[in-house]
């Protein structure tokens, strides 16, 4: 089982990741017609030729893998939209902006088997990974500045970005909160006496890491 | 099919908690059990209900399949029912896991002994039984008379310092459903307080948000 006894692996694996993500729902056009699916996760359908409607993300390429639908990309994958965030991407150097959670996967999929129904796919393919790389790069610089915290908040990143710093954050705060930790109860009992060095030597205000 | 999960909480949560369907439910569930340190409560209601499903579905490909349904319809409802499946059996792994790897500690205190269900409680106690007759066996007895203990060190040690103890004080990845406010540190020392909005994520140490999570109001990513 991924992560649970070798730290230095991620938590989850890329499949599972990506798992999670299939739930996320998406719009297609059907293009046969279909009654309606009662299935334990909700009810979808009906489908009618040229209606589209929203499914999640595995049903819709399990249809697009059988010739039974076409995809309808989703808003934020548009060019214009991708290059604006790719814009304020750089601008920035610590925040974040604003894509849904699982960006990564959802592109992903849609690339490897709906590529005929994206406008310009090629634009957008390439729109998304220098967004990739430039978040990732965002955060590796970002993981250098982190001080000893017990919170740490990181807005926007999502699932697939997640799951690959996890384990390496993981282990530097635990390093720094370990190595604050003593110093505070030290402190406790000499605080009376210490007054000037208390401030550096409790644990810091977590930071706002954007 | 999608059933709807128990009543409760404030009218906001009213209309999230009866559109939740079981799927999401144990998903959520998977999710906070994996990225836990300890072991989480067992949903067994949920289990309960989603294993009815299940059965529910086989059934219906069963006899779809014999009636010679259309088999594109019949595959999806097989790859619908695969992912329950899967999400209900990794669930059931991952406790398992975390039960074996601290069998002792899990017996030994009562709050996690709580969390078990009834047939975990079960296997818990066989394979600690097993374990300690195994090292008994083999190691132990061969010591010298102090050292014969398979929970403590050796016979002046105060406490079962043998026992590995879940690491609650490592960091998780969490994100908040409501506005919830939390103090960082423990009693009595300085009450610095973090404040998560709704679909905040923040990397933070488990011990903090543990409350919260079993009360719902945060989950881990």
């Amino acid at each position: 089982m991924a992560g649970q006894t070798d730290p230095h692996i991620s938590l989850f694996s890329p499949q599972e990741v990506e798992f999670m993500a299939e739930d996320e729902l998406v719009e297609i056009v059907p293009n046969m017609n279909m009654e309606q699916l009662n299935f334990i996760s909700g009810d979808f359908g009906r489908f009618i030729p040229q209606i589209p409607t929203k499914v999640p993300l595995w049903l819709a390429v399990a249809l697009k893998r059988r010739g039974k639908c076409s995809f309808r990309p989703p808003g934020w994958m548009s060019v214009d939209n991708l290059t604006q965030i790719l814009e304020a991407e750089r601008e920035s150097q610590s925040t974040f902006q604003a894509l849904p959670f699982s960006y990564v996967e959802i592109a992903r999929l849609l690339f490897d088997h709906a590529h005929d129904d994206i406008p310009d796919k090629y634009m957008v393919r390439s729109l998304v990974e220098d967004i990739r790389d430039v978040r990732l790069h965002k955060l590796e610089t970002n993981l250098g500045s982190f001080q000893g915290t017990s919170a740490v908040k990181i807005s926007n990143v999502s699932a697939m970005e997640v799951n690959i710093v996890r384990p390496f954050v993981r282990r530097a705060l635990e390093a720094f909160y370990k190595h604050d930790k003593p110093e505070a109860d030290v402190d406790r009992d000499t605080r009376s006496s210490r007054q000037q060095r208390e401030a550096n030597n409790e644990p810091r205000r977590p930071l706002r890491q954007r | 099919m999608a059933s709807n999960s128990e009543v409760g909480g404030s009218s906001a949560d009213y209309e999230t908690m009866m559109s939740t369907s079981d799927v999401e439910l144990l998903k959520r569930a998977w999710r906070n059990e994996k990225a836990a340190p300890e072991i989480l409560q067992y949903e067994g209601a949920l289990v309960e209900r989603a294993k009815e499903q299940i059965e529910l579905v086989e059934e219906t490909i069963e006899d779809y399949v014999e009636n010679g349904k259309d088999p594109l319809v019949v595959s999806l409802y097989q790859m619908d029912l695969d992912r329950t499946q899967f999400l209900l059996r990794s669930y059931l792994r991952v406790r398992l896991l975390k039960i074996e790897k601290f069998m002792f500690h899990n017996l030994k205190s009562e709050e996690a002994e709580r969390r078990l269900s009834e047939q975990e409680r079960v296997f818990a106690t066989k394979c600690a039984d097993d374990l300690a007759k195994h090292f008994e066996e083999t190691v132990l007895l061969k010591l010298p008379q102090n050292y014969q203990s398979v929970l403590k060190q050796s016979a002046i040690s105060e406490v079962d310092d043998m026992v590995p103890q879940p690491h609650l004080e490592t960091f998780v990845v969490c994100r908040s459903n409501n506005f919830v406010s939390l103090n960082l540190y423990e009693e009595g020392e300085s009450p610095e307080t973090v404040e998560m909005e709704r679909g905040d994520l923040y990397f933070i140490r488990y011990k903090i948000v543990k409350g919260a999570i079993e009360s719902g109001q945060i989950d881990l990513i």
